[in-house]
Formats: C-alpha cells, structure tokens, sequence
C-alpha cells in the first residue's frame, strides 16, 4: 500500500464517491459496515481488502488504494455480498464500477492477468460475434508467458472435437463490431 | 411447447455435451427449441467488468432476435442465463436505457418475452408428464446438486428458488428418482473464469466444493453452468496434483442425468465426452 495523502483523499473523495454512485447505481454512504458481506465472500481468503473494508476505504476518500486492489479483479461476481446486503447494496454492481473505473484510468494493480482475460475474451466477441474458447486461451497463454497452461486439458478437448482451431464469424459479426463502436463512442460523449 | 433456444458459445465447444443432452430430453418432452437465429455472445464476465453498456447491449441483440421468434427464451447455461435475464430486468425498469441500447443496436425491441432457464421450464411441467418420461429410475444415486452462484443469486434478479437452500434441481432429481444429499456448498463460487487467469485460487475452491460433496456421501455432482462444470471436471485432476488428494467425483450437467433416466445412451448425451468418466457409476444403477 502507498503512504496515504490526506488532503488528497479530503479534496478528490467526495468526487470520485459522486461518480462511483453514478455509475453503479448504488449508495455508498448507505453501508453500516456491519461486515456480511466480507463473512460470506467466497474469494475473501485471496484478496488484499475485504469488501467492506473497499467500502469504508471509498468512502473516506482512499479510492486510489481500492482501484489498485487485487481484490476488485478477485471478485468474481458471484453476488452473495449483494444477496445478503441488509442496506441493500449492489456491492457486486459496485464491484464492477471499480474494476471499470480502474481500467478507464489505466490503474490495473498486480492482477493483470484476469484484466487481461477480460480483453482477450471481447477482442474475440468483437471479431467473431462469439467466444472463441480456443483463442482466447491461447492468446491469454502467450500473452501471460505461461504457453504450456492447461495444455493437458487442451489436448483432451481438441482429442474429443470440443475445440475447433478455426474459427468462423457469425453473419452479423459486422453488426457485432458497430456495437462495440457505439458503445465506446456513447460512453467517450458522457 | 415453443421456445427460442439460447444455447451460448460453450455449448458449442468444450461444453457440447450440455448442447446434446438438452436437445434430447428437450425433444422427448415435448419441448421445441427453435434456435435464436445468428446470435451472438451473452458477453459474460469480460463484458459487464469492462463496460456495463455494452453488457447490455451484447445481450440485446439475442433477445431482440428472440422476439422476432415471439417465443420465450429458454437458456440451459446459468452463465449466459443470467446476462440475458439481467438486460431485461434492466431494461424493462429503465426505458432510458431500453432506448439508449435500441438505438446503438439497431434493431426493435419491446421486452415483450420472457427468458427462461431450463430447470425453471423443467420445474413448471406437469409432475405426471415428467413422471412418464422415467423408464430407468437413478434409484439408489446419491447426487450432490451444485447450483453456483448466476442460477439464484441475486434473487431480485433470476427469482425463481431460495438463494440460500436452492430446491428446483434436487426436486428434479428425486423424481427422477436419486437421492439428493444434504450438503453446505450448493451455492458457493467455483471461481468461474479465473480457472483460465488465477487458477490456485479456482482449486482451493474447487478442492472445498468437492470435499463437502464427497464428506455428504456423493456419488457424482450436478450442475446447470459449464463454467461449474468445467472448473470441477476439468480441473479435478489439478486440484488432485496441487492437494495430493484422490477425488473421482463425475460431474454431469442435469440433463444429461435427466437423460439417462429416460433410458438414453450414454453417447447421445455426451457422458463419454467428460473428464472423470460417469460411466461406471451409472452403470452401478443396473
């Protein structure tokens, strides 16, 4: 964790809080921190900050150090903190705010590899229309420097024609890829 | 009975077997699936992590393209169920967003059809009618059924079983005649796509799930998401190498167990396409 600079987090807190609410659709000032969220996260044992302690951390104005948490990319969207919220918070949506805030402002921390996976897999959508399960693995192999992973699984699959190694586009794959375009041009245009 | 079929780009690949087995019990119960014409990727977790936008809009086009069909939606995955039910529910409540996506789409869509998982569909059919399909009882089997996280979580949003102590598939089971077991990890996370990016963190998962399935007494899992699935089949044999433990629990999706009660062979449905082979436990059922 970096020394923390307190007149940054007073003067930039309130804003960042303004637009993670916006963006999420969630009350950050709503949570109690009564901690059920971190008592039933499954991913809780890998991660550097617990959930609510993201929450807390948001909310007095140390964003920076929950952007460049593993724990925003750890989450894995499973919804139990969301599912037993007694606030009735998203905290999964807010999740999803932070990894989407992190990524916009180039502040991905050490958990490059699942970022990474999330790129590799919507190039593929993006091209094809569809997931291209085997190259995205492969790419995401390469890419990491781990070209042998799951290997012994590969070879299983292709043995038993479950990974084609072509691949073919669907016929609105250009429809597909004005999608992605839009999307980028709305979002730039906020 | 019509519905627009959703089958998902695993479904197509390393989970084919899900593809199979639910066209034919589909097919043997009277359900027609017509498939959504060119459909194209629910998005997944890449696309609601990087832009919630286009994780709606991905999941648009399938269902502006469903109602052309003007059928309901049926979706065997839970991965892919759970994007498609969720830009509806957000559309359906936000009609600013509805008309944002319409325009960056470029297609009609009036959120006039439902979507559907299969097990939901299976729930609702008439007990009787279901009743008459079973020719070979699983009698005896004990299954732990594994409902994941996208199937029942969060409630506000799929709503159709308790988050908590889901029902729909052990029900299911024991009218097909096997014997659910009582276990504690029905719903936790199997770590879903971070078997592909973070994968010690995927097996300590996994190694819990299956030690809590094998304490209960299991004879084999089930389980309705090929995310799940995978993570427990496939990855058996790593969990195995990284925690020197001997697990050889088959891990089959619902269908395929459906299938065999309705006297199918293990071919048709894919039970010889899966890592820890299921063959030999159904063979004990006689």
């Amino acid at each position: 964790m970096v020394p923390l600079n307190l007149n940054r987090a007073i003067k930039e807190g309130a804003r960042f809080v303004r637009r993670l609410e916006a963006e999420s659709g969630q009350k950050i000032s709503d949570c109690n921190q009564c901690g059920k969220c971190t008592a039933g996260c499954p991913l809780g044992f890998a991660m550097d900050l617990m959930p609510n302690q993201v929450m807390h951390l948001i909310r007095v104005g140390l964003w920076a150090e929950v952007l460049e948490s593993r724990t925003i990319w750890l989450c894995s969207h499973c919804a139990v903190c969301t599912t037993r919220c007694p606030r009735n918070i998203d905290l999964a949506r807010v999740m999803d705010s932070l990894r989407i805030t992190a990524r916009r402002e180039g502040r991905i921390g050490s958990e490059r590899s699942i970022a990474l996976f999330n790129e590799i897999f919507l190039d593929s959508v993006r091209r094809y229309g569809r997931a291209h399960e085997f190259g995205i693995g492969l790419r995401h192999n390469l890419l990491t420097r781990r070209p042998f992973k799951d290997s012994d699984l590969g070879r299983v699959w292709l043995r038993r024609g479950k990974l084609k190694l072509g691949t073919r586009k669907i016929k609105g794959a250009a429809e597909i890829d004005r999608i992605f375009s839009e999307v980028e041009r709305t979002e730039d245009g906020r | 009975m019509r519905y627009a079929y959703y089958s998902g780009c695993t479904l197509h690949a390393t989970a084919r077997e899900f593809d199979l087995s639910t066209r034919a019990v589909c097919s043997r119960l009277g359900i027609e699936l017509e498939e959504i014409p060119d459909w194209n990727c629910c998005g997944a977790t890449a696309a609601h992590a990087t832009s919630h936008l286009l994780s709606v809009a991905l999941a648009a086009r399938n269902l502006a393209l469903a109602e052309t069909q003007e059928a309901d939606l049926l979706v065997p995955c839970a991965a892919c169920y759970h994007r498609l039910v969720t830009a509806r529910k957000e559309m359906s409540e936000n009609p600013h967003l509805r008309e944002r996506v319409v325009r960056i789409i470029g297609r009609e869509y009036r959120g006039r059809i439902g979507v559907r998982s299969l097990l939901e569909v299976l729930d609702h059919l008439d007990p009787e009618r279901l009743a008459a399909g079973v020719v070979r009882p699983l009698r005896g089997l004990k299954v732990a059924c594994y409902y994941g996280c996208l199937l029942v979580r969060p409630p506000a949003v799929t709503g159709f079983d308790d988050p908590e102590q889901p029902q729909v598939m052990d029900r299911l089971m024991r009218q097909w005649g096997a014997e659910p077991v009582d276990w504690g990890y029905k719903t936790e996370c199997c770590g879903a796509g971070q078997g592909f990016s973070n994968e010690p963190v995927v097996l300590k998962l996994v190694r819990d799930i299956l030690a809590t399935a094998s304490r209960a007494g299991a004879d084999c899992l089930v389980c309705a998401c090929t995310l799940c699935q995978s993570n427990l089949d496939a990855r058996q044999g790593h969990v195995n190498r990284v925690y020197g433990s001997d697990f050889r629990l088959p891990v089959m999706y619902f269908t395929q167990l459906i299938g065999v009660g309705m006297g199918m062979e293990a071919r048709e449905l894919g039970l010889d396409s899966l890592f820890v082979d299921p063959r030999p436990v159904i063979r004990a059922l006689g």
